[in-house]
């Protein structure tokens, strides 16, 4: 088998074509042809279990979840916020923060990668360009912890307390990287015909970018900031360091704001039973979600997003 | 390049031509000028963002690396009563962890892509396919959950006492395995992150291995070569750059998990030998001592320390994976 990976293709095993000679032997338990045979279904095998396992991972934490966290789903859940152990409790606030933290980061982040996108799909060809695109990169891989020190320094220290403003603004410094990424590979996705049809009725180039190619991408981009949703509203590291977490509600976006993956984080080790019943429940709520979003963007439109 | 419309079409449907760029230069209307210049300040704050982020994180870490030196990255205190802080332990834990975690996950994750690409129907692999990539999805709080409240009591009951039975006696094998039935520790939080790379790391061998050029492959089988024969002398040669690439990514991705390791990892700020043994990574570290540092403190300077080394480690990862899997893992031919 000297040589088979060098060159591509041509002459790969010439000991498949040579048995001509040992015809009877070969095919014995123990000669050649059994142990490629017992090879490949051994790879098989293994490729089986390591598939398994991967399903079986997921399947094993939903089941988790529903078990656990389904007790203590009621309408309480939705109604009421988050009280101190032994009275009546639901995570209504938490509920309420997660929304607006995730919507503002959306709002704020959308825009400004949807913007970088088109840049780096129609204008990006120079240095810069390349530059942005490994930078955003950077940005997509890196660790969201850092992220929320980088909010802490330069937003809560300076005001001197969180606040759920904070929060929002270190989700959408998370959710920008995704939404340039899909924005940019669906960009490019538009046929080159589209454009210069568009060009070829007189219309100028931000015409055609914004009202032809965008809007012939628009599945596309769609997809990339609803899995930019699924992706912040799971956080809670950055939001540990900017918007803390609150016990009561809070309407104003400069004051501390609760939030569901920081109460779970709060409640999961609670000593009290009721709390760490919260936690799962809340747990459950975040993970249906999150999934459902996936499995939406997934199956729904765009056969295979990215 | 010309932008007429024949020119275009004797080019491959790949977007280089790009006509619109030709004529924007010279019909330079105010509208364009606008939503190009609108369009440039988007792109370059997204360089502003990550330069900020770095000015900052090293901003901060300048008090802990003036007060500590060298000595900061080798030693292994963190003792905020004598104000002594060190940052190997976390460092090591933070390695430790995510080679844990890649040994793990390699073989599950070439094993999966295995299975999606060569050996299951199109219509279950994109079943099975899907549901591996909503393990990416689920958050990493949760993974913290359900490793603590499964992972961990099966590993303090079952693991560590049957491996302690059998190989505590050997020389160094034992010394890995000693300790307390904890149940946290490295190995538990290098199995979490195994769980939560994979998907990652499958989706990255998928697309390359999908993408090794028919031909090979046909003129393999056509030779009489078995499925695992063409994988292992036909597609992994092909693409072994991309494959350690994907790899170093999930490297990468390892190294920054916050949530799910802080469940599980049992925060300790010691080094041990034992791989049960409670430990620490950076990421969890910051997160726990976090709450309990004072702005302008020298404990924040240390934590922002260890984030600016983990900021280093996780672009270092990124930079070796971009490295080996080209510019980008876009479907490659020929």
């Amino acid at each position: 088998m000297s040589g088979a990976g060098s060159s591509p293709g041509g002459g790969v095993r010439p000991d498949v074509a040579r048995p001509e000679g040992v015809r009877d032997r070969w095919k014995t338990p123990g000669g050649l042809a059994f142990r490629r045979q017992f090879t490949d279904r051994l790879a098989s095998g293994f490729s089986y279990a390591a598939t398994t396992v991967s399903v079986l991972a997921l399947a094993s934490i939903v089941w988790t979840l529903l078990s656990r966290g389904l007790p203590g789903l009621t309408l309480l859940t939705f109604t009421h916020m988050t009280a101190s152990p032994g009275q009546e409790g639901g995570l209504a606030n938490a509920i309420a923060g997660s929304l607006f933290q995730t919507a503002a980061a959306i709002a704020l982040g959308a825009p400004l990668g949807l913007m970088c996108g088109i840049y780096l799909a129609d204008y990006g060809q120079g240095k810069l360009a390349s530059t942005v695109r490994f930078v955003s990169d950077m940005l997509l891989s890196a660790p969201s912890i850092l992220i929320g020190l980088f909010v802490y320094q330069t937003i809560v220290a300076p005001i001197g307390h969180f606040s759920g403003f904070a929060g929002a603004i270190a989700l959408a410094i998370l959710a920008l990287p995704i939404v340039v990424r899909t924005t940019e590979d669906m960009l490019r996705l538009v046929p080159v015909s589209m454009r210069e049809a568009g060009i070829a009725l007189g219309a100028s180039k931000w015409r055609v970018i914004l009202f032809i190619c965008l809007r012939a991408a628009k599945t596309g981009v769609m997809t990339g900031i609803l899995l930019a949703v699924a992706r912040v509203a799971g956080e809670t590291a950055p939001l540990l360091f900017t918007s803390l977490g609150n016990s009561g509600w809070s309407f104003s976006p400069a004051e501390p704001m609760a939030s569901l993956p920081v109460t779970i984080y709060q409640y999961a080790g609670s000593a009290f039973t009721d709390w760490a019943q919260m936690a799962w429940t809340g747990a459950l709520l975040i993970t249906l979600g999150v999934l459902a979003i996936n499995i939406l963007v997934r199956t729904g439109f765009g056969r295979n997003g990215t | 390049m010309t932008d007429s419309p024949a020119s275009a079409e004797v080019q491959p449907p790949v977007q280089e031509t790009r006509s619109g760029e030709a004529s924007s230069g010279r019909s330079s209307s105010a509208g364009d000028t606008v939503f190009r210049a609108a369009v440039l300040v988007c792109g370059v704050s997204v360089l502003l963002l990550l330069g900020g982020i770095i000015l900052v994180m090293m901003a901060g870490s300048v008090k802990a690396f003036s007060t500590f030196g060298f000595a900061f990255l080798s030693s292994s205190a963190w003792n905020p009563v004598t104000q002594h802080y060190g940052a190997l332990a976390p460092v090591v834990g933070t390695l430790l962890t995510s080679l844990i975690g890649l040994v793990i996950a390699v073989p599950l994750a070439f094993g999966t892509a295995f299975w999606l690409t060569q050996l299951a129907s199109s219509r279950i692999a994109g079943v099975v396919g899907m549901t591996v990539q909503l393990l990416a999805a689920v958050p990493s709080i949760i993974f913290g959950m359900w490793g603590f409240s499964l992972i961990v009591p099966f590993i303090a009951r079952y693991v560590q006492p049957a491996l302690l039975h059998s190989v505590g006696g050997v020389p160094v094998i034992g010394a890995l395995v000693k300790g307390g039935f904890y149940g946290t520790g490295i190995m538990t939080g290098g199995i979490i992150l195994a769980i939560m790379v994979t998907p990652f790391v499958t989706a990255v061998m998928r697309d390359v291995f999908i993408s090794a050029p028919p031909v090979l492959k046909e003129s393999a089988f056509g030779l009489g070569a078995t499925r695992w024969e063409v994988m292992r002398h036909v597609i992994l040669p092909w693409s072994r750059q991309a494959v350690i690439g994907s790899v170093v990514l999930g490297m990468g991705r390892a190294m920054g998990e916050t949530m799910a390791v802080t469940f599980v990892i049992g925060n300790a700020s010691r080094l041990s030998w034992s791989l049960f043994a409670p430990g620490n990574t950076i990421a969890s570290l910051i997160a726990l001592e976090f709450p309990e540092s004072p702005a302008g403190s020298l404990k924040l300077s240390a934590l922002m320390a260890l984030g600016t080394i983990l900021m280093v480690l996780s672009f270092l990862a990124l930079c070796a994976s971009r490295f080996l899997t080209g510019a980008r893992p876009v479907a490659r031919r020929k």
